[in-house]
């Protein structure tokens, strides 16, 4: 790791994100199930340059699947019809079951955070499964057998952040984020500690990011002691900055 | 949705491993600002068009695009600045001098912020110390001793020394050098420390 960058940490696990974290950025970019209070007129009307790619498929069709009104996708398509033919601007079109409302549909955390308010007047949130009753008691049971990884790379962050939407289950959540937390730490520690020059993939394989990154500083602290323990912590040694620019360097040169 | 070239630039750079400068997305950036550019026009016709004529049904939609305005700014903004602790960070691990090939990574900008940050440490630098200034960037370890011994790694060619004697610098060859000389050449990977 370069010793001397810096980067912004990650505020998710606080009451607030840091606007310039990273990590924050792509925690919040997580999806989650809300459901529309209310519509969304005109934003189905848009240019269109591509039709909407990879990321409007995979935003939940199910508002499609549910469409109560059917004079309602009838306008949307003539909309649609009638702007094809414009010059275009915006890269990708909203999915047009912005328009109606009831309608279940999975949105980024920063897109429901900036859209909700204490009375729900446009989105109500859902909690997503990981973090309702049948996981809770999972967690419970043991919370080292989970793969936190697959179930949400952001699990502690996201969880933590959940609690501004004011669910009557705020404390349960918070309760269970912590009791995970609290039962796989010990385990994480005794791995990063003793994993000494070793392929560590599989401990890291079923930790989620925040678990990560406390695994990675055990382990610098490890490879520092060690270091001491042999007489080098005195040697000048080669900045691991210089030492990765290298490495592409030469590649960059076989290409 | 919106805010996924944004996205993108963030997700670049946090795949490059910690502390790496990738080139400059200077594309991906201009995709983004025409991106803001659109949905403002477009609110802001919707906000004139709510407000004469009475239209408060759109106001979930200005909302909408307000919130995707807002993440667009964060993540460049978050971009340009991870960007700039990067750089920050090369002026200490790799000096003053820049290899060609990190310079084609940065823009124009962040050039300018390079040479006005290598100024300000240097003023600084002069500053301490009395009249003669102190050179921070050095002993980053604390020393243990004034000279020390090392290893050519590679062909660097003479390097005079204090007292005015020239060493040639050939692979493989060894020294014995005042510590305050080599260190520079050491962290750029040119000279080996050995411990005896």
């Amino acid at each position: 790791m370069s010793e001397a960058y810096f980067r912004v940490e990650s505020g998710a696990l606080g009451s607030e994100e840091n606007f310039l974290s990273l990590d924050d950025i792509l925690m919040s970019h997580e999806k989650l199930p809300v459901r529309m209070e209310t519509a969304m007129p005109r934003l189905g009307a848009f240019f269109l340059e591509r039709s909407g790619g990879a990321e409007t498929d995979n935003a939940v069709p199910q508002g499609l699947a549910l469409l109560p009104r059917l004079e309602c996708s009838g306008v949307i398509w003539l909309t649609v019809v009638l702007t094809s033919q414009a010059q275009v601007i915006l890269p990708s079109q909203p999915p047009a079951w912005l328009r109606l409302q009831g309608s279940k549909l999975e949105l980024p955390l920063w897109l429901a955070k900036g859209l909700f308010d204490n009375k729900r007047r446009i989105l109500s949130v859902e909690l997503p499964k990981i973090y309702q009753e049948g996981w809770r008691t999972v967690f419970s049971a043991d919370a080292n057998v989970v793969d936190l990884h697959k179930i949400g790379p952001h699990f502690y962050g996201f969880g933590s952040q959940l609690l501004h939407f004011d669910s009557p289950e705020n404390a349960d959540i918070s309760q269970s984020l912590l009791q995970t937390f609290i039962g796989r730490f010990r385990r994480i520690m005794d791995s990063s500690q003793n994993a000494y020059n070793e392929d560590t993939s599989a401990l890291v394989a079923r930790l989620d990011e925040m678990e990560r990154g406390l695994f990675q500083t055990g382990q610098k602290g490890l490879n520092d002691f060690q270091c001491w323990e042999k007489g080098q912590a005195s040697q000048i040694t080669v900045s691991t900055l210089v030492q990765n620019y290298k490495k592409r360097k030469f590649t960059d040169m076989e290409d | 949705m919106f805010c996924e070239k944004a996205t993108e630039l963030v997700r670049e750079l946090h795949r490059a491993p910690e502390g790496q400068l990738p080139a400059f997305n200077e594309d991906g950036l201009r995709q983004v600002l025409e991106e803001m550019k659109a949905l403002y026009e477009q609110n802001q016709s919707d906000v004139n068009e709510a407000k004469s004529g009475g239209r408060s049904d759109l106001i979930p939609t200005i909302k909408f695009r307000h919130c995707s305005l807002l993440r667009n700014r964060r993540c460049t903004v978050a971009y340009l600045y991870d960007r700039l602790l990067r750089i920050r960070a090369l002026r200490w691990e790799y000096g003053s001098i820049l290899p060609n090939a990190l310079r084609f990574h940065m823009s124009a900008e962040e050039m300018e912020w390079f040479n006005n940050y290598k100024k300000s440490l240097a003023t600084y630098m002069r500053s301490l110390g009395g009249h003669e200034g102190l050179d921070i960037t050095q002993d980053m370890k604390p020393p243990k001793s004034l000279y020390i011994e090392v290893r050519c790694l590679k062909d660097y060619g003479e390097f005079e020394v204090d007292d005015g004697t020239s060493v040639l610098l050939k692979k493989n060859s060894q020294h014995f050098l005042p510590r305050w000389k080599c260190e520079q050449l050491i962290r750029q990977g040119v000279l080996e420390h050995i411990l005896s």
